[in-house]
């Protein structure tokens, strides 16, 4: 189990040096200058040019990487180019909504999809599962950006049970801002609980036809029983899988809700800094972002390893 | 069916909470689509900033007002010079920054040195170019020598990125802006919005509003549902173009059209053939069919104008009529040119609405005199580097919303490629020019240079949709210049 803990961490730490590498050129070949963004179209070529110097953008190419990279070692991220702040507060100020607006949605969407799947899957071919799926299908067809705004005209202009959109901050207090996520979290985890519950169900249903389910139910045990505890758990590792992949993606993939209910999040920020060339804050998000996948990609790993208790002896 | 009840009582209530009488409201939340990047009028661009701080947080010593006209600001009167060169500012008395130090003419004298100095990261720096000397005569007296006389010198003043700032305070100006106004930044929580609150110490008449909040809304589908909710009370431009309807009908709120300076034109690459030939540019002036274009690209609220001028602005000629829409007209210059067979272009268009949308429609236009454009979608930061940075463009559309900037014609190496003498003579007599009659019959012949001589195709005048609450007074009908002056918004009852 060390071993396999060294190596996981042995990879993890090159993908995350092969990625800042990546990252660094890719938006080196991005046309656009950072200093005429800012100065407009009045500014003269030789204000821009004192701009970017000032911004260090004239220095050698290989300096600035080296520069970048080792500040991020050191957990410095860096100041950005157009908020003159440090991008760690930017990004801590993202996190306080994205995080908890990819929590909730997560578990709305776990809580949705995995009674469906085992509801579909336990009557396979029946009516109920018929119209389960077809929901399903329609929840991933429906694009969420649609499914977002229907219910700000329901929830936020009909019934005025919570605002339109924006974020008031935790200051403000728990509940003002839970109830500025709660739409948000919705819109993005019906979508996901259509596909993870579509998902929940195939892996059930080719459980369901195994040896030992049989073998369960001979031996007596109630069908429900079987169904929860012995099929279930044995499903779980896709499910795990689909869900460790919507987590990253709801941390800053969200950009077209975050949008229409213009939450200050992750994906925003990202937006914004790319159309602004505020190339630090771009790299170092990513940078962020990359770490986090990597460490999800881990606990999904281990988590495999709790629910399957033949993976915790192999390497 | 209890929940259902539940729910019911709930909206009910909230709805009679809505609606039932209040005194008089003192805050308001206005939509913006773009957040500023900082808040230092003096250090950026971006028109997002002049829209939060201008005359709210910052002043300068004239101000532009909802006319176009420049009233005073924290300089109460000036007296010109014989010669036009001089200017003496008599400033406000008991004038103090938000940071309680107290406003004098050595921050005036700071502010203008600060601007047009060598290492001036001012975007405007060309405002102060004709400044030679600025000299604090008494605390309560500027004197500001030029370098001859400008005619546009007291406007310039009023300008976004002419405002006075405090020598202590001027370098963190960009997160904790430091300024004379009536209002006061708050806080700003990055991405969501940005607090102003009434600045007690106001040396002139005090606001009206206690509160104000400049909430970012970047989606045009957003905006409506916000504004339905009572969320969000103003939007000094509202971006939903198509659900403007929905709103106008709804006699809750105010929907006020107004002019902006933005003069949305086809830009051409004037040093590139086949463009350089008049008769080409001639060719594109006849072929297109400016209402279809404001049609698509601005719900037809946009006004057509025939050179790079706003019909809001004194001094307007009407040269709409100059190349009328007429393809057998273009097909004439075309072979005049030696093209009759057409040719191939390609046309950039940076990722706004009534680019994307009207070059599609201008890319139609000129399929039927022979031209094949290819349209190439770029983003703002590409149109800037290989645009108007690079001249690596055929056509592209843009709105050049600066004020009074017909002058952008005669600049050396600006991104039109344009070159012609006589209109530089004309540009540079309007410079000295004070008197107003010859002012405006500068301006008249520049214009008209123009709109013959076709360097751009010029399209329609951006509107300005103001859209908010019907009990809302005082918000600006045009956009002048781009701010939101809250000034005067106050709510009635």
């Amino acid at each position: 189990m060390t071993a396999y803990l060294v190596k996981r961490l042995i990879i993890a730490a090159l993908t995350l040096v092969l990625a800042s590498m990546v990252v660094f050129a890719v938006m080196e070949v991005l046309p656009g200058d950072p200093a005429r963004l800012m100065l407009g179209l009045n500014a003269s070529a030789d204000q821009v040019e004192l701009l970017r110097n000032q911004m260090g953008l004239n220095a050698p190419l290989l300096l600035r990487y080296l520069h970048w990279a080792g500040g991020l070692l050191s957990l410095d991220f860096g100041r950005s180019y157009t908020y003159s702040v440090p991008v760690i507060d930017l990004v801590r100020e993202r996190i306080a909504v994205s995080l908890p607006l990819a929590l909730i949605a997560l578990a709305l969407s776990t809580i949705i999809a995995i009674p469906v799947g085992v509801f579909s899957a336990s009557r396979q071919g029946r009516a109920g599962d018929t119209l389960a799926m077809s929901v399903a299908q329609l929840g991933v067809a429906v694009p969420n950006f649609w499914f977002a705004l229907m219910l700000i005209y329901l929830f936020a202009v009909w019934l005025h049970l919570v605002p339109a959109g924006g974020f008031p901050g935790w200051n403000a207090g728990i509940w003002p801002a839970l109830k500025s996520l709660i739409l948000p979290a919705v819109a993005l985890a019906l979508p996901q609980a259509a596909i993870l519950g579509r998902v929940a169900r195939s892996a059930l249903i080719e459980v369901l036809n195994e040896d030992y389910i049989r073998t369960a139910r001979a031996k007596g045990l109630p069908y429900r029983a079987v169904l929860w505890r012995h099929a279930l758990r044995n499903a779980m590792i896709p499910v795990l899988t689909i869900l460790g992949l919507q987590f990253a993606f709801l941390l800053a993939g969200t950009i077209i809700i975050e949008n229409v209910f213009y939450l200050p999040g992750l994906g925003r920020l990202i937006f914004q800094a790319i159309t602004q060339r505020d190339l630090i804050v771009v790299e170092s998000i990513v940078m962020l972002l990359v770490a986090a996948v990597i460490l999800i990609n881990l606990l999904v790993d281990f988590s495999y390893a709790i629910v399957d208790p033949r993976l915790r002896g192999r390497q | 069916m209890r929940l259902w009840k539940t729910i019911l009582a709930a909206a009910v209530l909230s709805l009679a909470g809505a609606t039932s009488a209040f005194a008089a409201r003192t805050d308001l939340t206005l939509g913006i689509v773009l957040e500023p990047p900082h808040l230092d009028p003096t250090a950026g661009a971006a028109a997002a900033i002049g829209e939060v701080t201008y005359a709210n947080v910052f002043e300068g010593l004239t101000r532009i007002d909802d006319n176009g006209q420049v009233q005073p600001a924290l300089a109460e009167s000036w007296a010109v010079s014989g010669d036009g060169k001089a200017y003496t500012f008599k400033l406000h008395s008991g004038v103090k920054f938000h940071d309680g130090s107290a406003f004098s003419a050595d921050d005036v004298k700071f502010s203008l040195d600060r601007a047009r100095a060598k290492d001036s990261l001012n975007p405007q720096k060309q405002l102060f170019a004709h400044i030679t000397a600025v000299t604090a005569v008494d605390p309560a007296t500027v004197k500001v020598t030029l370098d001859g006389p400008q005619g546009s010198f007291l406007y310039d003043m009023g300008q976004v990125a002419a405002v006075i700032v405090a020598k202590g305070s001027a370098d963190g100006n960009k997160d904790r802006p430091i300024g004379t106004g009536p209002f006061k930044l708050d806080h700003w929580a990055k991405g969501s919005e940005i607090t102003l609150v009434k600045n007690p110490d106001y040396w002139g008449t005090a606001a009206a509003l206690d509160k104000a909040t400049f909430r970012i809304v970047p989606d045009a589908a957003a905006a409506v549902p916000a504004l339905l909710s009572g969320d969000i009370q103003a939007f000094a431009n509202m971006p939903a173009q198509d659900a403007l309807g929905q709103v106008q009908s709804d006699p809750r709120f105010s929907v006020v059209i107004g002019s902006t300076e933005g003069e949305t034109i086809l830009s051409i690459n004037n040093k590139k053939p086949p463009f350089d030939k008049l008769a080409v540019r001639q060719a594109l002036a006849s072929a297109i069919d400016r209402n279809a274009i404001i049609a698509a690209a601005s719900n037809g609220l946009g006004k057509p104008i025939g050179s790079h001028f706003s019909p809001g602005d004194a001094g307007y000629v009407d040269l709409t009529g100059v190349y009328p829409h007429d393809i057998a007209n273009a097909k004439a210059y075309l072979k005049e040119a030696g093209l009759e067979n057409g040719f191939s272009a390609t046309i950039k268009l940076p990722p706004v609405p009534y680019a994307r949308d009207g070059g599609q429609v201008i890319q139609s236009q000129l399929k039927e005199i022979g031209v094949d454009l290819q349209i190439i979608p770029v983003e703002w930061a590409e149109w800037l580097s290989q645009v108007f940075t690079n001249k690596d463009y055929d056509l592209t559309i843009v709105s050049h919303v600066e004020p009074n900037d017909i002058d952008i014609y005669s600049r050396p190496g600006y991104y039109f490629q344009y070159d012609n003498p006589k209109f530089n003579d004309v540009i540079k007599a309007l410079g000295t020019a004070v008197d107003k009659d010859k002012r405006l019959e500068l301006l008249g012949d520049a214009q008209k240079i123009l709109a013959h001589d076709v360097p751009a195709v010029y399209l329609f005048e951006l509107p300005k949709i103001g859209v908010w609450d019907a009990k809302l007074q005082g918000m600006w009908t045009n956009w002048p210049i781009e701010a939101d002056d809250l000034t005067k918004v106050k709510w009635t009852d």
